[in-house]
């Protein structure tokens, strides 16, 4: 378990992070999420004991980090920002260096290395110098080296960053593959990747915890959550139609679409099918929506509603 | 203990997987043999020793050690692999150890590489082989406190240039510390006892007393408490400022 408590650190008068608490259990794989510079990396440093907070504590399975990091640490999996590694070393040389500063027993150092190299399909790079490889290659080298040891907690620090569609699924596929008896916090900016591996977000800002919630939960807060866009020809006289309906607290015209939102929980998709039907209209496209998280991520941390 | 062996394995691999190994190598058997051979006239003294080898030692240290001992935490902070080092299982004092020994077992291999030196003086007269072993020792140690020093100075920044022009300024004071240039700032005005204390630091009166062949306890006791202390140095430094 990771326990967060009232976490804080400042640089000189600068805030990174204000008093951030929250517990993460096994089984859940958090998000941090937040624009540049939000304190998402600062967080981590702290709760992989790279950093000491200013004040508060941070407990990996009950262990203050900062009384005894070393302990903390051997539950810990970790990928630093950059997917920093020694670059001179071969690939095999530098995660059978982690393997055994992990204090893995020095019969099965060849075996753990095998095996993450074969996770990562690292297999064709294996002995080649670091610094010779190209940015995913040296991401994945990250990846294999925190999941060398098999902890049960994993912290990545933007783990796809710099990685291709191809290969952003296949890391996030091992993610989710390891998820239900670990615990994974992930940082990152990339909204899909939240709602693709994540069964928690947090979002952060200035330092701030702003939202604590499941993805589906952050969705649902966007104004778009139930709305019904459509692509209709006299999309203006529809409109004026439609929105005298009980049922349609707005509509929307924007670029050619038609976006009602709605009044109450529920019924606003069958009262418009029914207007259709009713009028006439010629539709060429209707569609529910569940939310747009980009939007409840940019009003959640710039402060203000988006349209 | 095994966490520190770990890292100087790590780093023993870097310095072969790089040219720095080899370029240092190369030059400091040429370097030796420069100052031994043309400054130091080994032939024309006519004596079968090693003094002319081992005389130019401390100045030869003083800039190839810095040079060495740039790298060991500068280039960690400047990569970033600082925060993949102390998130591992492993304490400051074992990364430190680790990385000293690394460099020291380095500067070994460079001083046995000089044997065929040894040979040369038993082939051409009958040296006293102690002394000489002395010496090398002495050297050894020297370059222990060098790397030391070195070493504390890179933790200071992430800059190895800046790393190594510390470096050589600290090793510099350390080297002259009971030369008269050096004493005659604090003559007159500091007490005698400082004055023994400033003179008693100097590398050079140590390393020229074991290198006579003599032995003594005081002299190693120095060199391993300059080591011992530049090294704790080094691991507050990195405790204090690890992250910036």
């Amino acid at each position: 378990m990771i326990e967060a408590r009232s976490l804080s650190k400042r640089y000189g008068g600068f805030t990174a992070v204000d008093d951030l608490s929250f517990t993460v259990e096994p089984g859940q794989v958090l998000g941090f999420l937040g624009p540049n510079g939000a304190g998402k990396s600062t967080t981590m440093k702290m709760l992989t004991g790279f950093l000491t907070p200013t004040s508060g504590h941070a407990l990996i399975n009950g262990i203050d980090v900062s009384e005894n990091s070393v302990a903390a640490c051997e539950h810990i999996g970790y990928l630093p920002e950059g997917a920093p590694s020694y670059g001179e070393m071969t690939v095999r040389q530098f995660l059978a260096f982690i393997a055994r500063a992990r204090l893995i027993n020095s019969q099965d150092v060849a075996g753990k290395v095998d095996q993450a190299i074969d996770k990562l399909n690292l297999t064709a790079v294996a002995h080649q110098p670091i610094e010779t490889l190209s940015k995913g290659f040296n991401r994945r080298v990250g990846l294999a080296q925190a999941i060398i040891h098999d902890p049960q907690i994993l912290i990545l620090d933007e783990p796809t960053d710099g990685l291709d569609p191809n290969q952003k699924h296949e890391v996030r596929h091992l993610i989710q593959d390891m998820a239900h008896d670990k615990i994974i916090v992930i940082s990152t900016h990339i909204l899909e990747e939240v709602e693709a591996v994540c069964n928690r977000v947090m979002i952060i800002s200035d330092g701030k915890l702003l939202a604590d919630d499941s993805p589906s939960g952050l969705i649902s807060r966007s104004r778009y959550h139930n709305a019904v866009s459509m692509v209709v020809a006299g999309a203006e006289k529809v409109a004026s139609v439609l929105s005298e309906l009980p049922e349609v607290a707005k509509a929307e015209l924007r670029d050619g679409e038609l976006t009602m939102f709605p009044a109450n929980e529920n019924g606003l998709f069958e009262a418009i099918t029914a207007a259709i039907a009713s009028n006439q209209w010629q539709v060429s496209a209707l569609r529910l929506e569940v939310g747009r998280l980009d939007e409840v991520f940019r009003s959640i941390t710039t402060g203000e509603s988006v349209l | 203990m095994s966490g520190a062996i770990n890292i100087m394995r790590r780093e023993l691999t870097g310095y072969f997987a790089t040219p720095v190994a080899y370029v240092f190598l190369v030059i400091f058997l040429v370097m030796t043999g420069v100052f031994t051979f043309y400054l130091g006239n080994f032939y024309e003294r006519g004596y079968a020793d090693l003094d002319p080898f081992f005389r130019f030692h401390p100045w030869l240290y003083l800039f190839l050690v810095p040079a060495i001992s740039m790298r060991l935490w500068a280039e960690e902070r400047r990569s970033g692999t600082i925060e993949l080092l102390f998130t591992l299982p492993l304490t400051t004092i074992d990364a430190v150890l680790g990385k000293f020994m690394a460099a020291w077992l380095f500067i070994g291999l460079a001083l046995v590489l000089t044997i065929p030196m040894w040979l040369t003086v038993g082939y051409l007269g009958s040296p006293d082989n102690g002394v000489i072993l002395a010496g090398y020792l002495g050297s050894w140690l020297m370059a222990g406190g060098f790397l030391a020093i070195g070493s504390c100075m890179s933790a200071l920044t992430r800059n190895q240039v800046v790393a190594f022009i510390l470096s050589v300024v600290v090793c510099f004071l350390f080297l002259l510390s009971g030369l008269p240039m050096v004493m005659n700032l604090f003559r007159g005005w500091a007490p005698q006892v400082i004055l023994d204390g400033i003179a008693g630091l100097s590398f050079f009166k140590h390393f020229a007393d074991i290198s006579k062949g003599v032995i003594d306890i005081r002299d190693l006791v120095y060199f391993v408490l300059v080591i011992g202390f530049w090294l704790y140095a080094n691991v507050v430094i990195l405790e204090l400022k690890k992250a910036e």
